[in-house]
């Protein structure tokens, strides 16, 4: 498929650059969906979409060594965090989904509301990554 | 005082209208060139460039509406139009997009 040999000095040093401040818009994007738009979906979006311009610029093999994880495996990690967060009220003689909040106070930020709709916002972002790369990574894999 | 606002706020408004027409022709005239682009490049640039005038819409929209929530969805299409041009790029040079192995 090649007929020349490519050089990508620009698009990678822009990789290394953008891919972090893609993940930590993807981060932002998780922290504030409870106040303003964002959430677990868009967050988790947003990572695939970091991965995948890793995956666009320094190729598979090479980002499947920088990152270590197996995608499909967190499909299912993603849905035990959103179950276990859901089956959890349970254990407080609440019914199913039941959230709640409490004010903690966090050394740098101050007084912070923490929910437990985190925690299953959490489980959906685990879930689109998973997700998202699963389906990119296995469509893209057609030298086998 | 009032009279000071009222004359901002019709700056703001009429500026924000200028704006909205002056992109829509902008828009109008990639259209054209993504239509009868005589070759993919032309295309591809034309449709990074349409990404970049929708950022300035939602932009301006923002504005018209007066709300602060249109601003994570500019930075979306930023990045999402960056993503696609890259990938149509690397498509066109190379004829794949995620290559097993560069080196």
């Amino acid at each position: 498929m090649y007929k020349y040999k490519t050089n990508d000095l620009i698009l990678r040093t822009t990789t290394s650059l953008i891919a972090f401040i893609l993940l930590g818009f993807a981060v932002y994007l998780l922290l504030a969906g409870h106040n303003s738009p964002g959430g677990g979906f868009v967050g988790g979006l947003m990572t695939s979409g970091a991965i995948l311009l890793m995956n666009m610029a320094y190729g598979f093999e090479t980002v499947k060594k920088v990152l270590p994880i197996n995608f499909v495996k967190l499909i299912p990690i993603g849905l035990a965090v959103a179950a276990a967060t859901g089956a959890g009220s349970f254990l407080f003689k609440q019914p199913f989904l039941s959230h709640t909040f409490g004010y903690f106070h966090i050394p740098i930020f101050g007084e912070v509301e923490l929910a437990t709709a985190m925690l299953f916002d959490i489980g959906v972002y685990l879930t689109v990554v998973g997700v998202m790369m699963t389906i990119i990574l296995t469509i893209a894999n057609d030298k086998d | 005082m009032t009279n000071i606002l009222t004359a901002s706020e019709n700056l703001i408004n009429i500026a924000v209208i200028i704006s909205f027409i002056g992109i829509s022709i902008s828009l109008a005239c990639l259209l054209y060139r993504v239509i009868t682009g005589p070759t993919q490049p032309d295309r591809a640039v034309a449709l990074d460039s349409m990404g970049i005038n929708l950022m300035a819409v939602a932009g301006i929209m923002s504005i018209y509406l007066v709300t602060p929530n249109l601003n994570d969805v500019i930075l979306l299409i930023g990045i999402l139009s960056f993503l696609s041009t890259l990938a149509i790029a690397k498509y066109l040079e190379k004829g794949v997009i995620i290559d097993r192995d560069l080196d």
